[in-house]
């Protein structure tokens, strides 16, 4: 009985043992995947937005994501919530990604429109889905007003007045 | 040690040290194939010679592609097209054996299903085939990214865009698979890893086990007839070839095989020399453009029937939105092959042309998957669209009501 005891002991510490660093390994693996801290760290990206001309979509790289800036005409109306105002203008600001798959939608300035040619998704002007399958509307990326400059990837007080809209 | 005796020939000394004469019984000469089959018994075995040829193409392959975003493109396309000698030749046998590997997978899995061939007993050779199915499938997906061109970057960008669909930490799990937040380098390099190391290993491990799996149930005959093989092979050895209903696999069922193959084979190397291009899109010609969205996404032919149950629901049913709705209904599509041993209740095993419903079953699938194939490559739009989604929920009611019209069948059957 001695013996099968010591053997059940020998076991079962072998076993926490060898649990132990599997658990351990696997740690070590997911995190071997984990994006580098390069990455993580990818800064910030700024839009001078006064030069921009209306109807006509400005694309910027922000995180590798497109991020649309497009600035309204007259008779396009700003939609609350989605729209911001720098200087005297509105302007959509928003990420280029269609919220089913990722595809980047392409504006129809005839139809102040984004069309993506994936799934036939489409948007407003403001990023709101109208048709297709995207779940929500384009996403808005975390951005700060300097001016008559765009701070994307930092959270400004309009950031934060549109969420709590939203 | 034991005792080893002066060896009179060179097989006896390789016998003594390795038991090969029993080991040729074991495998070959005494491994006992059903003779009441068809050329679609071949299938295996063409898919062995496929992927040995995927597997030395890719070797070669493997000596001048770069892993790295900026060198891969070039690598691939002026360097093996272009430089080296017969890197072409490396190339087509791959992009036109992976595609023509799926081909003959399909057609290995609905010889499975039209002969009954997962049930009674052949459950885990079912379950390993299928596992193989989806190894193959992600194999597929990994090496498709590899030539960095627009569709490669396009691909990987939705398909891992699709673990964002599970709830709670599937925008992490994307950012983690991908390595960055959005198909990079980081991406590319893993995705490498996998195609040529991890996913190869895991292939060959289960393509053993899928071996194995037929040992104890055996191959499946034309008429889905059980037999004490024991008893007909000792018919064979006795020298009653006739009467005996099976032969040994090798040299009888292989020679026949090799038929089959030779025939095969005039096709697959007219496609390789003649007609590569359907294996190769013309847009992923294109380097990747992380910014610029090809104007029409579709997968290869072969992921085309899945990709369409994915986008065929377009909008809102009870309050779940169209995109979580063909997430669900792709994931469904993808693991419910695997339960067709237990969705299917009639305990039947006959070809499905001898099954009062099930025939209808078959061909009704058979025809739905044509569908879906079809309009997956179209673009999703108008009429398209009510298509597609007509046609993945056919495809998601053929299987729920399986298991209603097997039983249906089982009784039918029980009653004459």
């Amino acid at each position: 009985m001695m013996d099968e005891s010591r053997r059940g002991f020998i076991g079962k510490a072998f076993g926490a043992v060898a649990a132990v660093g599997g658990i351990a390994s696997l740690i070590a693996m997911k995190k071997t995947w984990d994006p580098l801290p390069s990455v993580m760290s990818a800064g910030f990206t700024t839009v001078d937005v006064s030069g921009l001309e209306a109807n006509k979509l400005e694309v910027v790289v922000w995180r590798g994501k497109p991020v649309f800036v497009l600035k309204y005409t007259e008779d396009m109306k700003p939609t609350d919530g989605r729209s911001v105002k720098i200087g005297d203008h509105y302007f959509s600001v928003m990420i280029g990604l269609c919220t089913h798959l990722g595809c980047i939608p392409a504006y129809r300035a005839d139809q102040h429109d984004f069309k993506c040619a994936c799934h036939g998704g489409e948007f407003t002007n403001a990023g709101i889905n109208k048709f297709g399958p995207p779940p929500r509307p384009l996403d808005i990326p975390p951005f700060k007003l300097d001016g008559v400059t765009l701070v994307l990837g930092e959270e400004g007080p309009e950031y934060k007045a549109m969420m709590a809209k939203a | 040690m034991a005792e080893f005796k002066k060896a009179d020939s060179m097989l006896e000394w390789f016998d003594q040290r390795l038991g090969v004469v029993n080991f040729a019984k074991v495998m070959m000469t005494e491994y006992w194939i059903p003779k009441n089959i068809n050329f679609l018994w071949a299938m295996g075995v063409l898919l062995t010679v496929l992927f040995t040829f995927l597997l030395v193409s890719g070797i070669f392959l493997l000596m001048y592609y770069k892993p790295d975003v900026n060198l891969a493109f070039d690598s691939v396309n002026y360097t093996i097209m272009q430089e080296v000698s017969y890197g072409w030749l490396f190339r087509h046998i791959h992009a036109v054996g992976a595609s023509v590997v799926f081909l003959i997978i399909y057609i290995h899995m609905f010889t499975g299903i039209y002969y009954g061939s997962y049930k009674k007993g052949r459950e885990m050779i079912w379950v390993s085939g299928m596992l193989l199915f989806v190894l193959f499938s992600a194999e597929g997906f990994s090496g498709y990214m590899l030539p960095w061109g627009q569709m490669s970057y396009w691909a990987a960008y939705v398909i891992t865009e699709i673990f964002g669909g599970i709830p709670f930490i599937g925008d992490e799990l994307v950012v983690w698979i991908r390595g960055n937040f959005y198909v990079s380098d980081s991406t590319l390099t893993r995705f490498f890893m996998l195609h040529v190391l991890l996913i190869p290993l895991v292939i060959i491990g289960t393509i053993v086990f899928h071996f194995y799996a037929l040992r104890f149930p055996h191959v499946n005959n034309e008429a889905g007839e059980f037999f004490d093989f024991e008893e007909e092979a000792e018919k064979y050895l006795a020298g009653n070839k006739k009467e005996s209903k099976v032969v040994p696999f090798w040299p009888v069922f292989l020679s026949k095989d090799f038929l089959v193959l030779g025939f095969f084979m005039v096709f697959f190397f007219y496609l390789v020399f003649f007609h590569y291009g359907f294996a190769m899109d013309a847009i992923n010609f294109d380097k990747a453009d992380g910014l610029k969205t090809p104007a029409h996404i579709y997968p290869e032919w072969y992921f085309l029937w899945s990709y369409e149950v994915l986008r065929g629901f377009f909008f809102e049913i009870a309050g779940i939105s169209g995109k979580d709705l063909g997430l669900i209904a792709f994931g469904i599509a993808n693991v419910i092959f695997f339960l067709m041993p237990w969705l299917d209740r009639s305990p039947m095993v006959k070809p499905a042309n001898q099954r009062p419903y099930f025939k209808y079953w078959f061909w009704f699938m058979m025809v739905d998957l044509i569908v879906l194939t079809v309009y997956g490559k179209l673009p999703p739009t108008g009429a398209n669209a009510w298509v597609g989604f007509a046609s993945s929920l056919t495809f998601l009611t053929l299987f729920a009501t399986l298991p209603f019209i097997t039983k249906a069948e089982a009784k039918k059957v029980k009653e004459k």
